[in-house]
């Protein structure tokens, strides 16, 4: 049978100090530093700085103005065409007005609910919930995507599970919630983790699948097993995957937060957005329904830019992988 | 079936076998003795290498040449300690050789300097020591700037540089390089020849470089292995007398490669007879 002997690199060292007359190969190094002026070797180092220079990737700065054109004045011209349509569509007397304000009226019950000192509390309600449900959805689920994606058997028995519960509108666990805890925050919470839990661990998945075997493969040679390997090259690796899953768990979070929101009502439960929405409905104030969608998509896009984008950014960007970035 | 022309080396094996501890003359030295290596299950397995028998000396520079499925890389990954022989042993004194790759296989979520220093890290060298070493290894492949660059940064001819970094960060007396040159343009293949001459020659280290491209075997090597396919086995052994600096252009390799082509397209056509 096979006995290579490949013992560890340490040794080596051990080995040439012991005996002296062999050097290593990084003395070697440090010795050949000094040789390298000869002409010869003068020439190879001019051709390949020529060669670098020719070769090398551009990677040109981008300006602040063209950022500015390129990327914030686009969708500040997409909200000015919806709200002119909107207002022409008023104008215009479509429909009733009961059924479809002016968008002064839904800017006044902004201006009003601001007013009354209620607009922060009502956002934060929600967002402080969102934001906590999340991180307890990330806590579960990151260590149950590295299980599924590394152990064959809990994948074989879990993958298909998380997967189908990732299509599940998270609503459908509402009622049940309700029966089983009740009308507080623990059902919200519940309700929020099953549906972030497999959209993160998914993410976590793919990205792991994601890894190409050849870093893997490299990361062996250079000495890297088991919880080293996964530390140092599995984990950094999946990282873009991992990413995205994030993103999209916090998209899943927010949409069953507001479903559970809108769904059970209970003076317990202080007042949120989607119990703003639901309260305005019930009042047949259009304006304020109106309102209260702009808010939960307002707030929904306003954490994802401020927080998931620039760290999606960062990470693609240090691979290469962001095509603006060239 | 062509006789595999390994001569007198039984000797050498068992010397490198005895000694366990390792004389200092082993270090940088591999010897594989009657290795085999199948795939798939027993009874249906599809042998790849077949009783390779092959001595590298400490310092030597070796060539390993053979068409598609003469089980080259196998070879390597084998003596890397990646995968386990079916049968026989494979020596490797001086410890975990250095492996390169075709593809670059530096990691992307790194710097160019960053990688060198995780190979540094895996080794056990302390923090202080390795920024000093990595910026010691990128000037010896003549990347002194490149600390900060990232991957996506660097030209193909740049990455294998930072590559042959990193392997050279293992202090390993054995560097195995699998087509680390066939993805590059010519111009670039030329100016890395050189420059990994130049490398060698400088830190005595033993290349076992596995390749499908003739010239660039004969420019490169002491000694020129040629494998037959499926099986692989050692079919023929060339010693290349040729003077260092030579060029890819010179007579003498041009020479001997069409001599060494005559043989392994003879390889070659006995597969299309059989």
């Amino acid at each position: 049978m096979a006995s290579s002997k490949t013992t560890r690199g340490t040794a080596v060292e051990e080995a040439d100090g012991g005996n002296g007359g062999k050097q290593s190969i990084e003395q070697s190094i440090e010795k050949s530093a000094a040789k390298r002026s000869t002409g010869n070797a003068q020439d190879l180092a001019g051709l390949e700085a020529g060669l670098d220079a020719l070769d090398a990737v551009q990677t040109k700065r981008v300006s602040p103005v063209e950022v500015l054109v390129q990327k914030v004045l686009p969708p500040i011209v997409a909200v000015a065409v919806v709200l002119a349509l909107w207002k022409v569509l008023v104008v215009a007397k479509v429909t009733d007005d009961y059924k479809l304000p002016d968008p002064g009226l839904v800017w006044d019950s902004l201006r009003q609910l601001w007013l009354q000192g209620e607009l922060l509390d009502i956002i934060w309600t929600s967002v402080s919930r969102g934001l906590f449900g999340f991180l307890i959805a990330l806590a579960i689920a990151t260590p149950l995507g590295l299980v599924v994606a590394r152990v064959k058997f809990i994948r074989a028995g879990l993958g298909p599970i998380l997967s189908g519960l990732q299509s599940l509108p998270s609503v459908a666990w509402v009622p049940p919630a309700v029966i089983w805890l009740g009308l507080n925050d623990q059902m919200m919470y519940t309700v929020i983790l099953l549906g972030a839990v497999p959209s993160i661990a998914n993410g976590l998945v793919a990205g792991i699948d994601q890894v190409p075997p050849l870093f893997l493969r490299a990361g062996r040679t250079l000495g890297a097993r088991g919880l080293v390997s996964a530390r140092h090259i599995l984990l950094p690796a999946a990282l873009p995957g991992y990413v995205a899953g994030l993103k999209q768990g916090w998209a899943f979070s927010w949409r069953s937060l507001m479903a559970a929101e809108i769904i059970a009502k209970s003076p317990d439960l202080g007042l949120g957005l989607g119990q703003y929405l639901e309260n305005q409905r019930n009042n047949s104030d259009m304006a304020g329904v109106l309102l209260g969608i702009l808010l939960i998509l307002v707030v929904g896009i306003a954490i994802e830019l401020l927080i998931f984008a620039p760290i999606e950014r960062r990470v693609l960007r240090s691979r290469g992988l962001l095509a603006s970035a060239r | 079936m062509s006789p595999a022309l390994t001569t007198e080396k039984d000797d050498r094996v068992s010397a490198a076998t005895a000694g366990s501890p390792g004389p200092a003359d082993a270090t940088g030295s591999v010897s594989i003795a009657h290795v085999h290596k199948s795939f798939g299950r027993p009874g249906a397995a599809q042998p790849v290498l077949e009783d390779i028998n092959l001595q590298v000396r400490p310092g030597e520079f070796v060539c390993i040449l053979g068409a598609s499925g003469c089980g080259k890389s196998t070879l390597l990954n084998l003596i890397a300690g990646l995968d386990k022989p079916s049968s026989g042993a494979i020596e490797v004194p001086g410890g975990r050789p250095a492996l390169m790759f075709q593809e670059h296989a530096l990691f992307p979520w790194l710097t160019a300097g960053k990688n060198i220093e995780l190979a540094l890290r895996l080794r056990g060298v302390p923090r202080a020591d390795r920024r000093p070493r990595a910026e010691r290894l990128l000037e010896l492949v003549r990347l002194g700037g490149a600390y900060g660059k990232r991957v996506h940064e660097l030209s193909g001819g740049m990455r294998q540089r930072v590559a042959l970094a990193r392997a050279l960060a293992q202090d390993s007396s054995v560097l195995l390089m699998d087509e680390p040159f066939a993805a590059l343009d010519a111009i670039t293949r030329d100016v890395l020849h050189e420059e990994l001459t130049r490398i060698w020659s400088e830190t005595g280290v033993s290349v076992l470089f596995v390749t499908h491209n003739v010239r660039e075997a004969v420019r490169l090597a002491e000694r020129v292995v040629l494998l037959s396919s499926r099986p692989g086995r050692v079919a023929r052994e060339w010693e290349v007398d040729i003077p260092q600096p030579r060029r890819i252009e010179d007579s003498a390799v041009a020479d001997l490669s069409v001599e060494i082509t005559e043989e392994l397209r003879g390889e070659i056509r006995r597969h299309g007879q059989q």
